[in-house]
């Protein structure tokens, strides 16, 4: 606005008979310059994003070869599957109980490497990053080696210490536990990352006024911490789920759904029915199912920001 | 903080015993926080690390059972030769180059100036954008890739890297845009003002004030772009079955597993191999990365 002012007060100097036009077309042509300027990305968003979408709802509704209009039945005949409903059931499991670890751990992690000297947290912190860095679809290929039946070296270090070897990948309840624990194993660090930078926005003041009126360590977490990360925190952990939720380089390396199908979540599903199986309606009806949930995540990010950008300001 | 709390009741008589106590726990906490961060060390490290020694060894000692798996006797460097004189394994990696620099190139020029638009040049639906930048941020890119699948498969693009190309732009121009917006917005009116006055129009008030004044942001979304393509996975699942035209991710897990004999010190090696160019990266430019990152959300 202080700009529109500037040029206000220049404009009779070049046109004097005129300035309300000049003003105006001022405003006209900037705002034609970002249009254009904006442009590419209106294009990226809503040729590979929006229109794909649209496309997706389109596919779903038809048949497996793609000739007839067949309304909800990919849907219907989805819910009807066995293997579906474990799908779901699998995503939330995964998604939820990932999330909350890798919270819990960031949370617990972000704190003690804010209690160590300054000095020492670059180095730190970098350490603790590297899962993070490496693409999850390769450090996955060395946790699957570790998993190996036959060579695992996780099943080493346990009956080292005189535990029994684990059937890592060969029992649903262990493969799902693999597949947890590399998504908690490759999501903590950003958490960390997150909660470290959120810790240290909050000012020591606060603390020091606790510690005079008494309060011990856990309060002062309890109610100086928690209450000022607040906003941050669910940002973080919506976002990670949403993320989680629609994971798929994990478990295709890992278990690629196996065994009998009991470790597929919704990406690794509609890969496995749209592509591999070449029932492109059915695995495009797949992927729509994390629509819902992702919606109503999103809904609850995007006030969180809003609220936050209204605290900064 | 502790140690803050302890000067006002250090003003106190008879609260020597409590300052003691301060200190002890302050101890503790520290040795708390050591023990935790080596153990947490350890575990994060311990994957790659097990990839480098399984990446030295022979095949011969991978397969004796005797002794611990977590130490290499014969260090060999043959695994790591072998994939360098494979044309195969090079041409992953020229694939993973060329993507990786065209797709680069194309988010940064597409989300400066969006940015520099919406940060800036208010026009009718800027707003709407904004938020809509956000949510396709948040749409991940399982949602879509059967229909793109099939959008790249009419255009012909399948199998080719120019159709990777083509669909990463959707992974990395909107988180790309909305830092930048974060960044230009911090940049005091002021500034622009004043280039106005000199007479600068929108374009040179672009190159020369937002784009030097917010280089740590451009360098933190360049990162991101980078990182992003280059460990991109699903799409190269998906449209890419051709191993001449697969990148590294997808190349490295498809095609060095053959069959029942896993080759797995050459297949740990490959992984090694095309993770090191998003590890150097970040080795020299961590602090750019985590600011960009934390901006994202912190800043709004």
């Amino acid at each position: 606005m202080a700009l529109d002012a500037t040029t206000a007060t220049a404009g009779p100097a070049m046109a004097p008979a005129r300035p309300g036009l000049t003003l105006q077309r001022f405003a006209r042509r900037r705002s034609t310059i970002a249009f254009l300027m904006a442009l590419p990305l209106i294009t990226v968003i809503a040729g590979l994003v929006a229109w794909p979408a649209g496309y997706a709802i389109y596919l779903s509704t038809l048949n497996r070869r793609m000739t007839s209009f067949i309304g909800l039945g990919n849907f219907e005949i989805l819910l009807d599957s066995e293997t579906f409903l474990m799908v779901i059931w699998q995503s939330c499991f995964f998604a939820i109980t990932a999330v909350v670890l890798k919270a819990l751990l960031g949370f617990w992690l972000a704190h003690q490497l804010h209690h160590i000297p300054t000095k020492g947290q670059r180095i730190w912190r970098g350490l603790l990053l590297l899962p993070w860095v490496v693409p999850p679809a390769l450090s996955t290929l060395g946790w699957w080696w570790m998993f190996d039946p036959s060579y695992s070296s996780l099943n080493w270090i346990l009956n080292a210490i005189g535990a029994p070897s684990v059937p890592w990948l060969g029992e649903p309840w262990w493969a799902r536990i693999s597949v947890i624990i590399v998504n908690v194993w490759a999501g903590t660090p950003f958490f960390m990352i997150m909660y470290l930078a959120a810790l240290k926005s909050v000012p020591d003041q606060l603390y020091e006024a606790a510690a005079i009126d008494g309060a011990t360590g856990w309060q002062g977490l309890r109610y100086v911490t928690l209450p000022m990360m607040r906003n941050i925190i669910s940002i973080t952990v919506l976002f990670s789920l949403i993320v989680t939720f629609a994971n798929y380089d994990i478990v295709r390396v890992l278990t690629n759904g196996g065994p009998r199908d009991l470790t597929h979540v919704f990406a690794s599903y509609a890969f496995q029915v749209g592509v591999l199986a070449g029932n492109i309606p059915r695995g495009a009806a797949v992927s729509l199912f994390m629509f819902p949930l992702l919606a109503i995540v999103a809904f609850f990010v995007l006030r969180g920001v809003n609220q936050r950008s209204k605290e900064m300001a | 903080m502790s140690a803050t709390a302890a000067s006002p009741s250090a003003a106190v008589p008879g609260l020597g015993r409590r300052i003691g106590s301060l200190r002890k726990e302050r101890r503790w906490a520290l040795l708390t926080a050591y023990i935790s961060l080596v153990v947490a060390a350890i575990v994060m490290l311990a994957p790659p690390f097990y990839m480098l020694i399984t990446s030295l060894k022979t095949s011969a000692e991978i397969s004796d059972l005797s002794g611990t798996p977590w130490i290499v006797r014969n260090p060999t460097l043959d695994n790591y030769w072998a994939l360098i004189s494979d044309p195969m394994f090079r041409g992953f990696f020229f694939n993973s180059v060329k993507i990786t620099v065209c797709v680069v190139a194309i988010t940064m020029v597409i989300s400066v100036f969006a940015a520099f638009s919406l940060a800036r040049m208010k026009f009718f639906g800027s707003g709407v954008l904004a938020t809509g930048v956000f949510l396709t941020y948040l749409v991940p890119d399982t949602l879509l890739f059967i229909p793109l699948y099939q959008i790249v498969g009419n255009l012909g693009l399948l199998n080719s890297i120019w159709g990777l190309v083509l669909v990463y732009p959707t992974l990395t121009v909107p988180f790309c845009t909305w830092i930048m917006i974060g960044y230009f917005a911090s940049i005091p009116k002021e500034l622009d003002e004043a280039a106005l006055i000199d007479g600068a129009n929108w374009m040179q008030m672009l190159t020369r004030i937002f784009i030097p004044v917010a280089l740590p942001g451009i360098i933190a979304a360049t990162i991101f772009a980078f990182t992003v393509s280059w460990a991109a996975f699903v799409y190269p699942t998906a449209f890419i079955t051709r191993p001449d035209e697969m990148p590294l991710t997808i190349g490295v897990v498809s095609q060095l597993i053959r069959g029942d004999t896993f080759a797995w010190g050459q297949l740990m090696a490959g992984a090694l191999l095309a993770a090191l160019p998003p590890v150097i990266v970040y080795a020299f430019l961590m602090d750019y990365y985590v600011a960009g990152l934390t901006a994202g959300a912190t800043k709004g």
